[in-house]
């Protein structure tokens, strides 16, 4: 997402900087980093833009040829604008590498980050963030050449293994190894990308990663087929959207927007039928739709917030099966991230 | 009487005093910023979190044992240590190169002079960072670990690294070792016959730790992925090593020759005179002449060789800076991680600086001659 390495170490500094003294120092910076409950909505309305902390990654969040943001995450992101102003081009996308990203949402610099990160209490606590719904269920995996000795996780003992600095990675694959009593040598690095070459050279025998960090990761290798994604998951990986504490009404917006799409789809409305369904006659789909009052008038939004999301975004599945779907050069099932009435984890509360 | 007050001496008082103001009220609005702003962000800023266990692991380990139970204290001391290392040894050969390449480019040779100038010049005016992932890629293309490179038995190179036997003795004997080091180096120090006799003592010593305990040679063997035993300079310490003492020797070699260059001609002439060869020239007029020169622009260099260090977060080497990097992200620390930072490197570029600023005054010294 930076162009080099010595940019995001000097990003990260100067983000870190700012958390410690300048953002909160000046009369505008105080209102963007304040935690009072309406202000991140307010000052969100007076910009006119949302500002979202994406981090790039094929299928997540990728730059197209024409300079649009495209991806799961940029699509949720995109939601969130929708609900706001009816308008998806309406967000400042702000790429972070996973050691950025905390620093850039505490100093204030981004309203909201929608780039994979996993919720743990710990982040909760230390970082003091609050996060919005799960929106991607993942886990940890580990990714080989098929000419490896590994065919699971437990096998590679002894193992150099990549992984990217700054995320839960590193702890998860420190307690496998613990717990299954077996021993590797770990090469951090900042960027991915010098992940992905050391393992595409030889350096390392294996890279670690959420699941679909990997799937991703695996369209970066100049020869895809000739890597296996090993079956283990050896931790749970909870992907949220997070936002600052302290500000209860934002929270409450952004976790409504991630569960519309869900809701949504469990109606079988989608993208392309959502008009059919304004002249519905099930009072619960006219109450989610805005069509009758009650249900999505609070927060201050249009009425029909979420028909635009559906008309202009799409439901989870259109959301998910045009950037991460089998059809994709991801390739991913829905797997866990399915509905709940399918098998799957989704589960949105009733819009009531 | 406006005059009287506005006279030079009461202006510069004046001047000083308003300049302090001013920058006591900045340093006050900061620090009164920062407490509003980490009290409104819900952050506590505290060191306590350094002592609880790190659970990461690190990879290259060189001098301490690192476990994941270990501290984050231990964990940023090997770090530390790994920054030490590449800064010590980097320093050490950038100014051996330097002063190669320096004294070389300045030879009548003209392929020599030549192809010691486009080194310079290519290295001098390419970004570092380029040329340390140019080498860490490099390394990587090395063969893999089973069919390393095996120049001598049970040393291998392959793309983990150069591995290489390792004789274990216990901590006594190591501590003679060093003794008996120390003890070469300080001969002419202690005179003969006690430096004769320490050597002699600190031998016996040694032979009496091993017949205890017999030292075994580690070799290294191919386990699976990788070697075990032995020990092993990893590809990234060998990328960031080679690229930082290649980048400042060529710094170097331009103090170097600048220096030797600013010796008037006439010192040269005068030891042409005395009958001293081209080579005794150089050795024993020239260069320690250029050295009073060259000192202050040395320790610069090697103080920003230890900055530089920090670039290898991006090939994946565990400096300091990466670990804190860790440190910080994990416990959501940053600031204290930050903190640290800064005074590491503080620390360490200030004791470089005194050190050589140090020999620099004791070589400006006036040489006083024996009456």
């Amino acid at each position: 997402m930076t162009g080099l390495y010595g940019r995001s170490v000097l990003a990260n500094c100067v983000i870190s900087c700012i958390v410690a003294m300048v953002a909160c120092g000046g009369g505008s910076g105080a209102r963007n980093g304040s935690s009072t409950d309406g202000a991140t909505l307010r000052s969100v309305r007076a910009r006119g833009t949302l500002k979202c902390g994406i981090t790039q990654g094929a299928g997540f969040a990728t730059p197209s040829d024409s300079g649009q943001w495209r991806g799961f995450d940029v699509d949720f992101c995109r939601a969130i604008a929708v609900a706001l102003f009816n308008d998806p081009k309406k967000v400042e996308f702000i790429p972070y590498t996973q050691q950025q990203r905390f620093s850039g949402l505490q100093s204030g610099e981004v309203d909201v980050l929608v780039n994979g990160t996993s919720l743990t209490i710990s982040r909760v606590t230390q970082h003091n963030f609050h996060f919005g719904p799960i929106y991607f269920y993942d886990g940890q995996s580990f990714m080989v050449p098929k000419t490896s000795k590994a065919t699971k996780a437990a096998m590679l003992d002894g193992a150099t293994i990549c992984v990217q600095q700054g995320t839960t990675t590193e702890l998860n694959l420190t307690d496998f190894a613990r717990r299954n009593n077996i021993k590797f040598k770990p090469v951090v690095m900042e960027d991915l990308r010098a992940a992905v070459s050391a393992l595409a050279g030889g350096r390392c025998d294996a890279i670690s990663q959420d699941g679909a960090g990997l799937a991703t990761t695996r369209t970066m290798l100049r020869d895809p087929g000739n890597y296996v994604i090993l079956p283990d998951r050896i931790s749970k990986e909870p992907i949220a959207a997070v936002v600052r504490s302290g500000d209860g009404q934002w929270l409450e917006v952004v976790n409504w927007v991630f569960r519309a799409p869900v809701q949504a789809e469990e109606f079988g409305i989608d993208q392309k039928n959502v008009a059919q369904f304004l002249t519905s006659s099930d009072p619960s789909i006219r109450r989610f739709l805005g069509v009758d009052a009650g249900v999505t008038d609070g927060f201050g939004l249009d009425q029909k917030w979420t028909y635009n999301i559906i008309a202009k975004v799409g439901n989870y599945a259109d959301i998910y099966e045009r950037n991460l779907g089998v059809k994709t050069p991801l390739g991913l099932e829905r797997g866990l991230n399915k509905l709940w009435t399918k098998g799957g984890l989704l589960y949105s509360p009733p819009f009531r | 009487m406006f005059k009287r007050l506005w006279s030079p001496p009461s202006r510069s008082t004046f001047l000083q005093g308003l300049a302090l103001g001013v920058t006591a009220a900045l340093l006050w609005w900061f620090g009164h910023n920062t407490a509003i702003s980490l009290d409104q962000h819900g952050i506590s800023l505290g060191f306590g979190f350094l002592k609880q266990p790190a659970n990461f692991e690190i990879g290259d380990t060189a001098w301490l044992h690192f476990s994941p139970d270990d501290s984050f204290v231990k964990a940023i001391a090997v770090g530390l240590l790994n920054t030490a290392t590449v800064s010590v040894i980097g320093c050490t050969l950038a100014i051996v190169l330097g002063f190669v390449i320096g004294v070389l480019r300045l030879s009548r040779n003209p392929a020599l002079s030549s192809l010691m100038r486009a080194f310079v010049e290519l290295v001098r005016n390419t970004p570092l960072l380029l040329l340390l992932l140019f080498l860490a890629a490099t390394l990587h293309g090395l063969p893999p670990t089973h069919q390393a490179l095996q120049p001598l038995p049970g040393l291998f190179i392959s793309d983990r690294g150069l591995v290489m036997p390792y004789p274990m003795i216990s901590r006594l004997s190591g501590c003679f070792v060093i003794v008996l080091l120390l003890a070469l180096l300080l001969w002419r120090r202690m005179g003969r016959r006690v430096g004769f006799a320490v050597v002699v003592a600190t031998l016996a010593a040694l032979a009496i730790t091993f017949m205890l305990r017999r030292p075994v040679l580690a070799v290294p063997r191919l386990v699976r992925f990788n070697f075990t035993g032995g020990v092993t300079l990893s590809p990234e310490f060998a990328a960031l090593l080679a690229a930082l003492v290649l980048h400042h020797s060529a710094h170097i070699s331009e103090v170097v020759r600048g220096a030797i260059l600013a010796v008037p001609r006439g010192q040269k002439d005068a030891a042409h005179a005395l009958g001293l060869s081209r080579m005794q020239t150089m050795l024993y007029v020239t260069i320690p002449q250029a050295l009073r020169a060259m000192i202050p622009l040395l320790a610069t260099n090697c103080v920003s060789l230890i900055k530089n260090s920090s670039l290898a977060v991006a090939i994946g080497f565990p400096d300091v800076v990466s670990v804190l990097n860790t440190t910080g992200n994990q416990t959501g620390h940053s600031i204290e991680a930050m903190l640290i930072m800064v005074v590491v490197y503080l620390t360490m570029s200030l004791t470089i600086a005194a050190v050589l600023n140090n020999y620099n005054t004791r070589l400006l010294r006036p040489v006083t001659r024996p009456a």
